[in-house]
């Protein structure tokens, strides 16, 4: 069985001191031991940021694509070799803002993904511009006024477009994060993992005290986590109070599942020498 | 399946040669459609000017085509449609009265199988035997039941009895069955399609659009029995980046889009090319820019193709003339995009993609799969350190491993990464990336096929040209055999890596040489003055959406 050491590379991270990621990085580390991989089972693709860097910075199998586009990457990735564990870590620029429309749409088919969000509500790698969760009123160097839109809620999105495991968690909490993603690995279908993170050189408003006030895990208050429309309510709770833990749980067919080509063997390994074509040419005739 | 293919695959059936081209304006239904079959009884590369039946389902059709005419040829036309008129046309035409709308309704009780009335009046205008027409239509409506095919038939020989009763003999043509040769009827977008199954591709992605739309809707409907998983995604930036996942994890795959499409997977072109990963992109094209001319063909995307995507590498781009061609090149493609682990471009175009071509049955023998450099799990085991991009490899092809495998690991990077794929941004390390990528150029360059003449010797013109504009080139180079002028041509399959040398040789050594073009620049013309030096001074250049008549490249050498 792997340790913690076997998901590390030679490389040490390049954060900031005090970053959200290097808390998320330990925690995800811990989570694919807790859940029993080794680091040639699993693909994980990142996409382009702050977290995207992380490719660097964990061993395993790694796909670090474009900025937005981790998701399509993962996706076809594991219908091609869905014995593979494929997870998908990027940020929230990323995946809320570049590549939101693969975030809907990748839900819909419930393909059997882990997707952590490093969400900061800034970008930090292009030094410090608004991100789509940024709050209304943010003020930064793209948006010197504050922002007018108001943010983008990716629990409640996740959950109106029917996915089957959204949760959040924080990167100050690192045990209860790593249960979290723990659970998510372990969900058979598309998991979501928002990671709320503070990003100390960019965001100074939604700090580490400014999350520690905040929080609270849902499950030390008799949550249960089987009602869409409960987990949508709580999922618009901000503010004074912010909830971490798992929202909605489903179990329902994945998009492998649903493919009877993938049903004998990965697609991958399919043989090329029986090919027939020639019913297809008589069609033709 | 529409009337005028039906019409085409019984002159195959019946041992003749037919070439289709339909016009279609943008929108789900109405405006002026217009397929047509050209017949002959040695092969057809393309369509030409001259129409011997026009069947006009309204009088916008005869106002546009009565000029196309030969002279005694035949309109076929519904008496009872108070809209259409034949009165005072042209006198050396044969004007057939046919009721289609009125036999439709009786026979079938739906006046919209006048096409099918229609039919059946031209086979009998041809005196062609109709029983070739029930065993078409025996095999096309089969899976619809007796009944429907029954329909078909009654509906196609009250058209054929209708025209039969007026003894029409002023009308000249005549189409006689010979022994069936077994030849296919097909589309340049069904051959990349049996093309790439038949080379193994079982992953394709795509998002709908004319003119590709039909690889998409090809390969779904042959997926399951093939094994291969189709996936509609959202847009084509997931449809190149699932591609070029699932090409990662080592399925053979593919994706293909118009120009607009493209324009959106240019960033994922270039991801595939710097992560060293296979996958083929097929270009099927339009007019643009933009949304351009939707449903017309043209070559105008040649130098955008060459250049697409941000950065240098290697790009990879061919384009078949024909549906052989195509169905044999997009097998190779797919070989090359494995052995150098690169994205590959297949250009094709609208007249390429849509129109029906008479051909012997592709032959899945010739088919070879090379699946380019993998190591096994053995090889792995036995190595302490595995570098999935070495840099020490003379041809630039390293050897892949895919997850899942043990000692296997590597990065996968969009940044310009190392040896094992981590992120490194040195000097020397970006300079040593760079070239081990270029050298898989080099190495292709040193291998690929290279263009011939065709035609004949020391010939009088010698025709330039890629893609699709073959069909036209090869029609009026057996036209042009009448005016005794003597022609070949040159076709560039492969525009990149480019084959200069061969190029310039043939060039230089050809007495009149002529650009055949589907676009407004001239943009072989370009490349060939790039790569060789060589500047081909005529061009027939075409740009208004339509592809080449034969015609007009005879009228171009005979006014000279």
């Amino acid at each position: 069985m792997a340790i913690l050491k076997d998901f590390e590379t030679k490389h040490f991270p390049t954060w900031c001191p005090g970053c959200g990621n290097y808390g998320i990085w330990t925690t995800v580390k811990q989570a694919l031991v807790k859940a029993g991989f080794e680091p040639d089972q699993v693909l994980i693709v990142f996409g382009v940021g702050c977290s995207g860097n992380e490719t660097n910075f964990l061993h395993g199998y790694g796909f670090h694509g474009l900025h937005g586009r981790p998701l399509p990457i993962a996706h076809g990735a594991k219908i091609a070799r869905r014995n593979v564990k494929v997870v998908v870590i990027g940020g929230d620029g990323d995946g809320y803002g570049e590549g939101l429309a693969h975030f809907i749409h990748t839900i819909r088919g419930n393909p059997e993904l882990t997707y952590i969000v490093h969400d900061n509500q800034v970008y930090g790698l292009t030094k410090g511009q608004t991100s789509p969760t940024s709050e209304k009123g943010y003020k930064s160097s793209s948006t010197p006024s504050g922002v007018i839109e108001k943010p983008i809620n990716p629990l409640s999105l996740a959950l109106a477009a029917e996915a089957t495991f959204v949760s959040q968690g924080f990167a100050g909490n690192a045990v209860h994060l790593t249960d979290l993603i723990v659970k998510a690995l372990k969900h058979p279908g598309f998991s979501l993992v928002n990671v709320l993170q503070p990003c100390v050189t960019f965001n100074h408003h939604n700090t580490f005290q400014w999350f520690y006030r905040r929080v609270y895990d849902l499950a030390k208050e008799g949550y249960v986590t089987n009602d869409r429309m409960k987990a949508i309510e709580r999922a618009r709770e901000w503010g004074e109070r912010i909830p971490l833990g798992v929202f909605f749980e489903e179990v329902r067919d994945t998009y492998e599942e649903d493919l009877p080509q993938l049903a004998k063997m990965p697609l991958a390994d399919e043989p090329l020498d029986d090919i027939d074509i020639s019913p297809l040419l008589k069609e033709l005739q | 399946m529409v009337t005028g293919l039906l019409f085409s695959k019984s002159c195959v059936r019946a041992g003749l040669k037919a070439f289709d081209y339909t016009e279609y304006p943008s929108r789900i239904r109405g405006g002026h459609n217009t397929y047509l079959v050209q017949i002959g009884e040695q092969e057809i590369f393309s369509h030409d000017r001259s129409v011997e039946i026009l069947v006009a389902l309204n009088q916008e059709t005869i106002d546009l085509h009565i000029e196309e005419l030969s002279a005694g040829g035949a309109v076929i036309y519904d008496p009872d449609d108070k809209k259409i008129s034949v009165v005072r046309l042209r006198k050396d035409l044969v004007y057939v009265p046919l009721q289609m709308a009125k036999i439709a309704s009786d026979i079938a009780g739906n006046r919209l199988m006048r096409n099918t009335v229609a039919l059946g009046a031209t086979f009998s205008l041809l005196q062609f035997p109709k029983e070739i027409a029930y065993s078409i239509m025996k095999d096309v409506f089969g899976s619809k039941g007796k009944e429907v095919i029954q329909q078909n038939i009654d509906t196609f020989n009250g058209g054929f009895d209708s025209v039969s009763k007026q003894q029409i003999e002023r009308f000249g043509w005549k189409l006689e069955a010979r022994e069936s040769k077994g030849d296919i009827v097909v589309t340049g977008n069904d051959a990349i399609s049996i093309g790439a199954i038949a080379a193994g591709v079982k992953f394709y992605s795509a998002y709908p659009m004319t003119p590709a739309s039909s690889i998409l809707t090809y390969m779904a409907e042959h997926a399951e029995s093939y094994g291969i998983v189709v996936k509609h995604a959202e847009d084509e930036i997931s449809v190149v980046n699932m591609a070029i996942g699932a090409g990662h994890m080592g399925v053979r795959s593919m994706c293909a889009t118009s120009g607009g499409g493209f324009a959106l997977m240019n960033e994922g072109y270039g991801l595939a090319a710097i992560t060293e990963t296979p996958v083929l992109i097929v270009l099927v094209q339009r007019p643009g820019p933009a949304t351009g001319l939707p449903t017309w063909t043209g070559q105008g995307d040649l130098q955008y193709a060459l250049h697409a995507a941000q950065g240098e590498f290697p790009r990879f781009v061919l384009a078949p003339g024909d549906v052989s061609e195509a169905f044999y090149m997009t097998a190779e493609a797919l070989n090359v995009a494995e052995e150098y682990q690169s994205p590959v471009l297949l250009l094709s175009d609208k007249q390429l993609a849509e129109s029906h071509e008479t051909v012997p049955p592709f032959d899945q023998s010739k088919i070879e799969i090379r699946r380019g450099k993998c190591v096994t799990q053995r090889q792995l085991n036995a190595q302490k350190d595995f570098k999935r991009y070495d840099v020490s490899v003379e041809d630039g092809v390293s050897p892949r491993s895919f997850p899942g495998m043990k000692a296997g690991i590597f990065i996968a990077n969009s940044d310009e990464h190392d040896e094992k794929g981590f992120t490194e941004e040195s000097s020397e390390n970006a300079i040593a990336m760079f070239q081990k990528r270029q050298r898989k150029f080099e190495d292709f360059k040193s291998k690929m096929s290279q263009p011939k003449l065709v035609g004949d010797k020391n010939a009088d013109v010698t025709f330039v040209f890629w893609g699709s504009v073959k069909g036209a080139v090869q029609e009026a180079m057996k036209k042009l055999k009448e005016y005794k002028t003597t022609t070949n041509h040159l076709q560039i399959t492969w525009l990149s890596p480019f084959p200069s040398e061969t190029v310039l040789k043939i060039l230089n050594a050809s007495k009149r040489v002529l650009l055949v073009e589907n676009n407004m620049d001239g943009q072989l013309g370009q490349l060939i003055r790039e790569q060789t030096g060589f500047e081909i001074k005529e061009k027939i250049l075409k740009y208004d959406g339509r592809p080449f008549f034969p015609e007009e490249i005879i009228e171009y050498i005979n006014k000279e």
